[in-house]
């Protein structure tokens, strides 16, 4: 995994809540192997019209947003079904940070375990993204991880964003929390024991 | 003074191997359930020439890509075959016990955890599956996981979570008749948003919840991540108890005494804080549908498809548009009456027995107006549902009587509802193409599906009971 530091990149505007998982990736692609490139299948149902044809005014599939690498939504993006493919999706496209007033929790967990950085903002920020985005297409967003901060082209006004210092040690480190657990492997193999010990019912005996 | 906790914190900290300072813990996981959409931790898992840690607490079951026509999969379908047979395979490679097609006690997971006593009060459960919420009924902690978490668990037994914040549900005095658990869980829903309880766990409490059998608990906790929620979860009591006894996974003689001691202690302390509190009076609540493409989209089925025009707040006046466009509905329609196009009785959410009796004693000596597909969410449901004699009052109604599996929920197994085709659905997504796409899905009870199937239209199921 790519470590995350401070992302400078375009942003493609998303006025749309409860963005749910299933609209990231429908359901029937989640058999498909990763190596089939998931961005085949990255809001493939809401970006076409009924006959296959793409929509002109989903803004994914508009030439000015084609090189955008922060997708910008409403509230509740990500809600619904654990799939990670969702963020697989994300990912293949070429995005690194979604910025959502809200997030769904298994969605946004999946996110940094495939480096890509979720920002939760308030909606007057998110607005205020969107326009920029909206008014000129080529505007950059930053998005620095470090000092948790989202700064807007030609604006002066900057806005901090919460993040678990424990998925920001793990984005900035492109760090593999299993190997991070596995430094715990003393610690865990006494606990199992005693655990174990303490709780005999619950080795299966079925 | 001794502390006072709540039933979440007692299990969260019976289960922590160790917690940094930022407040990140490594927790202990008891029960790690798969099925075939695990491919890609499997995968990684082997990738990383790392192997499963426990594989006595890894059960492996095949839910999402059973055919349910039959127990084969047609040739036209290698994809699906595919990853029925890479459970397979992955199961046999790390040693896990597995329940796949054909097995008698395969199932939807969810429905077969609980069956085999797997699920049990206290512990810590986990699956690569947003619905895992489910298992919280029998006060445990239990939630949906993404792949890499999978993978995660399946090397360690442990998994990092930064802790949650507390939030209960107290739902005072009692349903009113033919009123259900989905009733009260999308009435819930509609309350607090579809991300309403995002960031918590909830506890439900209350009259209403305690008196709720375990079928219908189950229906309440698997629907809290519809409302956000991470997990949900009930203290286990008598009822609880007296339905896990005896079941293939529970423990035996001396160890069944010390563990039920150990349960009874499994409640919220009073006193105990929660970071957010919500009541609600059981008397509120009808039954319920949704009209929308959010689960927070519902009403009760007295009321009328929702004006957009009337919204105030921007946003929430375009989301409703859409829904509604979405939906080829008519802002004022009632929703009572409304023309559905079939029905889909099963799911994780509404397919255990007694879902199945509540939608037979609609469909008793009444014929189904539309395609009515019911699917057992276990196949010991299946067979039990035969021994009550279930099965010849659905197919004699003119239903179809399936093979059990996630089917037309998630739509994964080639079961889908057609484009522009309105199903009324006891499954718990309404998203727009969830059950195919250009589907359009209206979630409510097994009775209120029951009574769709007769009338051919939404239909308040009080009317033809008491009819």
């Amino acid at each position: 995994m790519d470590p995350f530091g401070t992302l400078a990149a375009t942003v493609v505007p998303l006025r749309l809540a409860n963005v749910d998982t299933d609209q990231l990736q429908p359901g029937r692609f989640l058999r498909k192997p990763r190596s089939d490139g998931y961005d085949n299948y990255l809001f493939h149902d809401l970006r076409r019209n009924e006959d296959g044809s793409m929509r002109e005014d989903f803004p994914l599939n508009q030439p000015q947003y084609q090189s955008a690498e922060i997708l910008v939504a409403d509230r509740n993006f990500g809600g619904g079904s654990s799939r990670e493919g969702a963020v697989y999706a994300l990912a293949d496209a070429g995005f690194r940070c979604v910025i959502a007033a809200s997030f769904g929790d298994i969605f946004r967990s999946n996110c940094a375990k495939n480096g890509v950085l979720p920002v939760e903002l308030p909606i007057e920020a998110i607005e205020r993204i969107w326009e920029m985005a909206e008014a000129d297409p080529s505007a950059p967003l930053t998005v620095d991880l470090a000092t948790q901060t989202v700064r807007l082209a030609n604006d002066p006004e900057t806005f901090g964003f919460e993040i678990d210092p424990f998925v920001k040690e793990c984005l900035m480190e492109g760090k593999d929390d299993i190997d991070l657990t596995l430094a715990h492997s003393e610690t865990l193999s006494t606990f199992e024991r005693s655990y174990g010990q303490d709780f005999p019912w619950l080795t299966p005996t079925g | 003074m001794t502390e006072q906790l709540t039933l979440f914190e007692k299990i969260w900290r019976a289960h922590t191997v160790t917690a940094r300072d930022d407040g990140q813990t490594l927790l202990w996981i008891d029960r790690h359930l798969c099925h075939e959409g695990s491919f890609h931790a499997f995968e990684k898992l082997a990738m990383s020439g790392r192997k499963v840690r426990r594989p006595d607490l890894t059960f492996s079951i095949a839910d999402h890509y059973v055919p349910t026509r039959n127990r084969e999969v047609g040739p036209d379908e290698p994809e699906i075959a595919t990853m029925i047979r890479l459970l397979d395979e992955h199961s046999r490679t790390n040693g896990i016990r597995q329940f796949g097609l054909g097995d008698p006690e395969q199932g939807i997971v969810h429905v077969v955890g609980p069956e085999l006593g797997l699920t049990q009060p206290g512990i810590m459960l986990v699956c690569g599956d947003s619905h895992t919420s489910t298992h919280g009924a029998f006060g445990a902690l239990a939630f949906g996981i993404g792949a890499s978490e999978v993978s995660h668990v399946l090397a360690t037994q442990t998994l990092w979570q930064k802790r949650p914040r507390t939030m209960r549900i107290t739902v005072d005095g009692q349903l009113g008749p033919h009123v259900t658990a989905k009733d009260l869980i999308l009435s819930v829903i509609a309350r607090i948003g579809a991300d309403g309880a995002a960031g918590h766990v909830i506890e439900y409490a209350g009259e209403a919840i305690r008196g709720l059998s375990m079928e219908a608990r189950m229906t309440v906790c698997n629907m809290s991540i519809e409302a956000g929620g991470r997990a949900g979860m009930i203290a286990p009591d008598d009822t609880t108890i007296s339905w896990l006894k005896g079941r293939r996974y529970m423990p035996k003689g001396d160890d069944w005494e010390a563990a039920v001691a150990f349960w009874r202690g499994l409640k919220t302390d009073e006193g105990a804080v929660f970071d957010r509190e919500v009541r609600l009076h059981a008397d509120e609540i009808a039954p319920t549908v949704t009209w929308g493409t959010s689960p927070e989209h519902a009403l009760p089925v007295t009321a009328a498809v929702p004006d957009p025009s009337g919204e105030a707040n921007e946003g929430r006046r375009t989301t409703f548009e859409k829904a509604v466009d979405y939906m080829g509905l008519t802002p004022g329609a009632p929703l009572d009456g409304l023309r559905v196009d079939r029905v889909f009785i099963g799911s994780c959410t509404n397919a255990r027995i007694e879902d199945l009796r509540a939608a037979a004693a609609i469909l008793k000596d009444r014929s189904t107006k539309v395609p009515t597909m019911i699917v057992p969410g276990s196949t010991m449901v299946k067979r039990q549902a035969e021994q009550e004699g279930l099965d010849r009052i659905f197919t004699g109604a003119g239903a179809e009587w399936l093979e059990s599996g996630c089917s037309m929920c998630a739509a994964t197994n080639g079961d889908m509802v057609p484009p522009g085709e309105r199903c009324a659905s006891t499954t718990n997504r309404n998203f727009r193409g969830r059950q195919g796409p250009g589907s359009r899905t209206h979630l409510m009870s097994p009775a209120m599906a029951a009574a769709a199937a007769v009338t051919g239209t939404i239909t308040d199921v009080r009317k033809l009971a008491e009819g």
